[in-house]
C-alpha cells in the first residue's frame, strides 16, 4: 500500500495515511427490507487502488450491497442486515467508530446528481467538509475547491461560476459536482451506484476518465448496467443475480478482464454478452 | 483465476437462522447514563444556585434555568465523549425532542383542561333546555346550550351551502379553466383567507345591516362566517384538484369529451372524497369563530330557529357571554358549553381524517346504492 | 430574448404589456437566461416566425361552465373589494375629522375627537410580536421533531394532532389563557421584572402584572403554534430525500443535514407558516378581549398590566359606542385590515421566491 500518490494534475503530493486508499471485505452479508431478504451471505473482497465494478440485472440487490458498504443502509425505516464488512480490516459496523466517521472514509456518488441546489458550487464542495466540521475560509478553501473540481474534471467549465448556485449546472456537470464534492473530504473509498445512468455519452467519458485519473488515490466501487463501461474502467468485477423469489447472491467475482473473456459460471457468460434472460 | 461462489440456485434456507442481525442504536445506554446524569446534576445545580446562592425565586424561573443549565453540561458532557460535531448534534436532538414532546403535551393540556372543567356540569339538559330561564345567579347546571347549538348548526350549515359551491367551483377555476387570472386570485385567496375574523363580522353589520337595514340574524352570521370560510375550502379544494393525475384528464379530452363533461364526469368525481374533506376542514375552521357573531347573529338567550329573521345564539358566542358574567354559575356554564364546543371540533376532525384517509377512488355506500340503481335501470 | 424582441419592434404598449404576461409565464426559464449572457441569440428571423394561432371554439355546454368558474373566483375579489369599500366609506368621516392625526394620535378618545391608532397598532404588534417570539422558534423544532427525530410510528399521529390541535377554536384557548395560564404567568412576570427589570421592556412602574401584552402573547402564540407548526411540517417534510442522503453521505450528522438541506429547502414554509401566524395574532380577537386589561395608551413595558389590541377594542366596544365612536372603530378596523393584507402581501412575496414556495400554503 503507498502512501505516497501523484496527484494526477500538479505534481507528486503526499497523502496522509489515514487518507489513503483502504481495502474493503464484506464476509456473508444478507440484507432485509422488513422480512423480504434481498441479499444473501454476500461475500466480496475490494481491494485498494483498483476499481470493482459490480454488474447484475435489475433488483438484484446491488444497490443495497453498494448503501451497506457505507452504512447508507440503515437509514431505510424496515432495513436491516447480517454479516460484517470491514474497512482495512476494522469493523465498520460494530467497530468504536461514529458512523459520521465512516461515511466520511467511505464516500458515496448516487444516481440522481443531488447538488445542495441552495449553495454555490464551491459551497457545495465544500459543503462535506462543513458538514465534518471543517470550515476553510480563503485561500485554503479556494485550493480544495480547485482540487476538488480538478480531480472530477470540472474545473475548466465552472471556474467562472463558482458562485452560481448548484443546481445551475447540466446533469453530467451536477453529477462530476457531486463526485468533487465526495472527493473533496478525501475519503479513502468512493462508491458510485450507477453515477452515469442518468447521462449522455460525452458526460459519460468524462466521468469515467475522472474515475481513471482518480483511481490513483481513492478504492472506487461502481455499479453500473453498461457491460462497456464496467470492461473499461474496473480491474475487479462481481456479478449479482437474484433469480425471482431468491435474495440476490454474487454469482461469480474475479478480475474483470477474466470474467468478461473466460468466466466460470454460464450464467455470468450469458449476462455479460447480453443473452441473458 | 476468478473464484466461484456458487450457492445453489434455492439459497440454503436451513442456514437462515444462525444469522444474526446486526443491531443498530443511536442512542445506547450510555447516552441515557450521560442523559441522566446531567439532568440530575442540572437540578442539583440549578437547586444550589438558585434557592441558596442567589436571591431567585419562583417555579418556573426555576424549570427554565435548570433546561439551560441542562443542555450546558449535556453539551460538555457529550462534547468530551465524541467531539464538537456530535455533541451539536446531540444538544440540537434534546432541543428538538424536549421542544416537541412540551409543545404538544401542553397543547394537549389546554384540550384536557376544557375536559376537566367541562365535563362535571354536563346533564343531559344542556341538549334540551335553554338559557331563557337562567339568570346569573341560578345554578350552574341549570338551563342549556340547546338554542346556541341549533343557533351554530344552521349558521354553519348556511355558511357550508354558501362555501360549498364557491369554493369547489373557484378551486376548478384555478386549476381547470386557469388562464391568466388564475395566479392573482390564488394571492387573493390567500389574503382573504388572513381577514382578521372580527372584521368579517364587522363587514357583514357595515354593509348589510348599517347599509341595508336587515337585522340581526343567523343568516348575516353565516355570510361572515362564509368570508373565512370560502378562502380555506377553495384552497384546500385547489389541493385536491392538484392531485388528480393530469393524465386521467388528458385522457378523456383525447376521448372528445367537452371541458364541462370531463371535470364533471372525471375530476370531480375523482377528487370527492378529497374534496368533503376540504369542506368539513372549513367547517371545523369556522364552528368555533365567535368574534364575527358578535356583530351579526348577536345572541338571544331563547329558541329561534328561523336563521332569516332575529337574533340567534350560537355556541362560541354563548361561552364568551356568560363567561363576561363575574359569576360562578354563568362561568360554570360557559366551560360546559366550551367542552360541548371542543368535542364537535373533535368529531368533525375525526370524520375528516376518517372520510379523507381513505383516498381517491373510494366508493361510498350510499354512491354504491346510486350506482347499483342506475346500473339496474339500465 | 423577448426583451429585445420588444424593442426591435418598437412596441406599442399593448404589445409590451401582453409580452410581460408572456414573460412571467414562462417564469423561471427567462429569468435564467436573462442573468446569464446568452440572450443575445435574438435574431431577425426570430421575430419573422409567425406562430400558429389556435382558436378555439368552445361548445355552448364549455362557455357556459368557464363562465359560471370565472364568476365564482371572482365573488373573492369582490368581496375583499366590498370589505375595503364599505369600510373605508362607513368611517370616512371619522377619518375627515382626524386627518393624518389618526396615524400619530395615541390617545382613543373619539367623542373628544381626539383619536387615533399609533397607540393601538403598537400594543396589537406588541401581542403579535411576543407570540411570534415564542411560535416561531418553538414551531420550527416542533416540526423539525416530527419530520426528523420522532419514531417513525409517532409522526402519523403527531401530525394528525398537530392538525387537529390548530383546529381548536381561540374561545377555548382564551378561557384556558384565562383561568389557567394567568395566575401562573403573574408569578412569571414578577420574576421577570425583579430579575430581568433593567431591560427595558422588562420593566414596570405599577405594581399590576394581570391582563398584560406578554400574558396576552402568550396565549396568542400557544393558539398560533398548531397553525405554524402545521405548514412548517408540511414543508419540510417534502424536503429532497436525495439531497438529505447526499448530506448523510458525505458523513454529516443528522443536525448538519438539516442545517444543509432540510432549513434552506423549508425556508419558504418557515416565513409562510410566520406569516400566517402573524396575520393570525395581529387579528385575533377572543383570546386577546379575554386576557386583557384594557388601556388605550402606548406602553413599552410588556410584562406590567394593561394592553389592548385593535379587534379587542372593536370586540369589547362597539356596541357601547356613540354612532361617531363606532365609526372610529371602521376606521380602525380598515387600518387592521391593510396592515393584515402587507403582510400577507409581504409573505407571498418572499415565499413565491423561494424554492419551497410552491408547496406552501399559507
Ligand atoms: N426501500 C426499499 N424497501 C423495500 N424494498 C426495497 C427497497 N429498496 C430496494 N428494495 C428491494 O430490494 C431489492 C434490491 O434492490 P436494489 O435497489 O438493491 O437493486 P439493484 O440491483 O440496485 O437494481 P437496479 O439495477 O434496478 O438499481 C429489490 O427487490 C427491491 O425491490
Ligand atoms: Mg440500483
Amino acid at each position: 500500500m503507498t502512501t505516497i500518490t501523484g496527484n494526477w494534475d500538479d505534481g507528486a503530493q503526499v497523502i496522509d495515511l489515514t487518507r489513503s486508499p483502504a481495502s474493503m471485505r464484506a464476509h456473508n452479508v444478507s440484507a432485509w427490507f422488513g422480512n423480504h431478504k434481498v441479499l444473501e451471505r454476500v461475500s466480496l473482497d475490494i481491494s485498494a487502488h483498483q476499481v470493482t465494478a459490480l454488474i447484475g440485472p435489475s433488483g438484484c440487490g446491488k444497490s443495497t450491497f453498494l448503501r451497506i458498504l457505507n452504512r447508507m443502509h440503515e437509514l431505510v425505516p424496515s432495513a436491516s442486515l447480517a454479516g460484517t464488512v470491514l474497512l482495512d480490516g476494522e469493523d465498520i459496523y460494530r467497530g468504536p467508530k461514529p458512523v459520521t466517521d465512516i461515511r466520511r472514509q467511505i464516500g458515496m456518488v448516487f444516481q440522481k446528481p443531488n447538488p445542495f441546489p441552495a449553495m454555490s458550487i464551491a459551497d457545495n464542495v465544500l459543503s462535506g467538509l462543513r458538514l465534518s466540521g471543517t470550515r476553510l475560509h480563503g485561500r485554503s478553501a479556494h485550493a480544495v475547491v480547485q482540487q476538488s473540481l480538478e480531480r472530477a474534471g470540472l474545473w475548466n467549465e465552472v471556474r467562472r461560476r463558482l458562485s452560481e448556485p448548484g443546481g445551475a449546472l447540466s446533469g453530467g456537470q451536477q453529477q462530476r459536482l457531486c463526485i468533487a464534492r465526495a472527493l473533496a473530504v478525501e475519503p479513502r473509498v468512493l462508491l458510485m451506484d450507477e453515477p452515469c445512468s442518468a447521462l449522455d455519452p460525452t458526460s459519460t467519458g468524462v466521468i469515467e476518465e475522472t474515475m481513471a485519473h482518480i483511481a490513483h488515490d481513492v478504492t472506487i466501487v461502481i455499479v453500473t448496467h453498461n457491460m462497456q463501461q464496467a470492461q473499461r474502467v474496473s480491474q475487479q468485477c462481481a456479478f449479482f443475480l437474484a433469480t425471482h423469489d431468491t435474495p440476490g447472491y454474487i454469482v461469480e467475482s474475479g478480475p474483470t478482464e477474466q470474467m468478461f473473456s473466460e468466466p466460470e459460471d454460464p450464467r455470468t457468460r450469458d449476462y455479460v454478452h447480453g443473452r441473458f434472460g | 483465476m476468478s473464484q466461484t461462489i456458487t450457492p445453489p440456485s434455492a439459497p440454503p434456507q436451513a442456514l437462515q437462522d444462525d444469522e444474526i442481525r446486526v443491531k443498530i442504536r443511536r442512542f445506547d445506554r450510555a447516552d441515557a447514563a450521560a442523559l441522566g446524569a446531567c439532568a440530575l446534576s442540572a437540578f442539583c445545580l440549578d437547586w444550589l444556585v438558585y434557592e441558596r446562592l442567589t436571591p431567585l425565586s419562583g417555579g418556573l424561573g426555576f424549570w427554565i434555568c435548570w433546561y439551560a443549565a441542562f443542555l450546558l453540561m449535556y453539551g460538555f458532557v457529550a462534547r468530551e465523549q465524541r467531539g464538537p460535531l456530535a455533541a451539536k448534534d446531540r444538544v440540537a436532538s434534546v432541543v428538538m425532542a424536549s421542544t416537541g414532546i412540551v409543545v404538544v403535551v401542553a397543547l394537549s393540556f389546554v384540550l384536557g383542561y376544557v375536559v376537566f372543567r367541562g365535563y362535571h356540569a354536563l346533564r343531559t339538559n344542556f341538549f334540551t333546555q335553554t338559557q331563557e330561564f337562567t339568570g346569573p345567579l341560578s345554578k350552574a347546571t341549570d338551563g342549556g346550550g340547546a338554542h346556541a347549538i341549533i343557533g351554530t348548526i344552521e349558521e354553519v350549515g348556511l355558511a357550508t351551502l354558501i362555501c360549498v359551491p364557491l369554493g369547489v367551483l373557484s378551486a376548478v377555476f384555478l386549476n381547470e379553466v386557469g388562464g391568466r387570472m388564475a395566479r392573482p386570485l390564488r394571492t387573493l385567496v390567500d389574503a382573504m383567507s388572513a381577514v382578521p375574523s372580527i372584521l368579517a363580522g364587522l363587514f357583514i353589520y357595515v354593509a348589510l345591516n348599517l347599509s341595508l337595514g336587515l337585522h340581526f340574524s343567523g343568516f348575516l352570521a353565516a355570510l361572515a362566517l362564509s368570508i373565512l370560510m370560502l378562502p380555506t375550502v377553495t384552497r384546500a379544494a385547489e389541493v385536491v384538484l392538484r392531485l388528480v393525475p393530469g393524465g386521467l384528464r388528458e385522457g378523456a379530452l383525447a376521448l372528445g369529451g367537452t371541458e364541462w363533461r370531463v371535470s364533471r364526469m372525471v375530476v370531480l368525481p375523482t377528487a370527492r372524497i378529497g374534496l368533503v374533506t376540504a369542506v368539513i376542514l372549513g367547517i371545523a375552521r369556522v364552528v368555533g369563530e365567535t368574534a364575527p357573531l358578535i356583530f351579526t347573529a348577536f345572541g338571544n338567550p331563547k329558541t329561534n330557529a328561523n336563521p332569516f329573521s332575529g337574533a340567534q345564539q350560537a355556541l362560541p358566542l354563548m361561552i364568551w357571554q356568560l363567561y363576561k358574567q363575574p359569576l360562578a354559575g354563568p362561568v360554570q356554564r360557559a366551560w360546559t358549553a366550551a367542552f360541548v364546543l371542543v368535542i364537535i371540533v373533535l368529531a368533525l376532525f375525526l370524520i375528516a381524517r376518517v372520510i379523507g384517509g381513505r383516498g381517491p377512488g373510494h366508493v361510498g355506500f350510499v354512491r354504491r346504492r346510486l350506482n347499483d340503481r342506475r346500473n339496474r335501470v339500465q | 430574448m423577448r426583451a429585445l424582441e420588444v424593442n426591435a419592434l418598437g412596441f406599442t404598449w399593448r404589445s409590451l404589456f401582453c409580452h410581460i404576461c408572456r414573460l412571467e409565464s414562462l417564469g423561471p426559464v427567462v429569468a435564467t437566461r436573462m442573468k446569464g449572457r446568452n440572450y443575445v441569440s435574438s435574431s431577425v428571423e426570430d421575430i419573422r416566425e409567425e406562430r400558429l394561432e389556435i382558436r378555439v371554439s368552445r361548445p355552448p355546454a364549455d362557455r357556459v361552465y368557464r363562465a359560471v368558474a370565472r364568476s365564482a373566483g371572482a365573488v373573492t375579489l369582490v368581496v375583499m373589494g366590498l370589505i375595503f369599500l364599505f369600510l373605508l366609506l362607513r368611517s370616512w368621516p371619522a377619518l375627515r375629522d382626524a386627518r393624518w392625526s389618526f396615524l400619530t394620535e395615541s390617545k382613543w378618545n373619539p367623542d373628544a375627537h381626539q383619536f387615533g391608532i399609533f397607540a393601538l397598532m403598537i400594543l396589537t404588534f406588541e401581542i403579535a410580536i411576543v407570540a411570534l417570539t415564542i411560535a416561531v422558534p418553538v414551531s420550527i423544532a416542533t416540526a423539525l421533531y416530527i419530520t426528523e427525530y420522532a419514531p417513525r410510528a409517532v409522526r402519523r399521529p403527531l401530525t394528525s394532532l398537530v392538525d387537529l390541535l390548530a383546529a381548536v377554536p381561540s374561545i377555548v384557548f382564551g378561557l384556558w389563557g384565562r383561568a389557567y395560564l394567568e395566575p401562573r404567568m403573574v408569578n412569571l412576570s414578577k420574576w421577570l421584572a425583579r430579575h430581568l427589570g433593567f431591560i427595558p421592556i422588562f420593566k414596570v412602574t405599577t405594581n399590576t402584572f394581570a391582563g398584560s401584552t406578554f400574558i396576552a402573547g402568550v396565549v396568542v402564540s400557544l393558539m398560533v403554534i398548531p397553525i405554524c407548526t402545521a405548514v412548517i411540517r408540511e414543508v419540510f417534510s417534502q424536503a429532497p430525500p436525495g439531497e438529505k442522503e447526499g448530506a448523510l453521505a458525505l458523513g454529516g450528522t443528522r443536525w448538519g443535514m438539516i442545517r444543509a438541506v432540510v432549513l434552506p429547502f423549508g425556508r419558504g414554509g418557515i416565513i409562510g407558516g410566520s406569516m400566517l401566524g402573524l396575520g393570525r395574532a395581529l387579528g385575533e380577537t377572543i383570546a386577546v378581549a379575554l386576557i386583557i386589561s384594557p388601556i388605550t395608551d402606548k406602553t413599552i413595558h410588556i410584562i406590567q398590566g394593561g394592553g389592548n389590541s385593535i379587534a379587542a377594542l372593536i370586540a369589547n366596544r362597539f356596541f357601547e359606542s356613540s354612532p361617531f365612536a363606532q365609526r372610529a372603530l371602521m376606521a380602525a378596523g380598515l387600518a387592521l385590515f391593510v396592515v393584515t393584507l402587507l403582510v400577507n402581501a409581504g409573505a407571498s412575496a418572499i415565499v413565491s421566491r423561494s424554492r419551497s414556495g410552491a408547496a406552501t400554503e399559507i
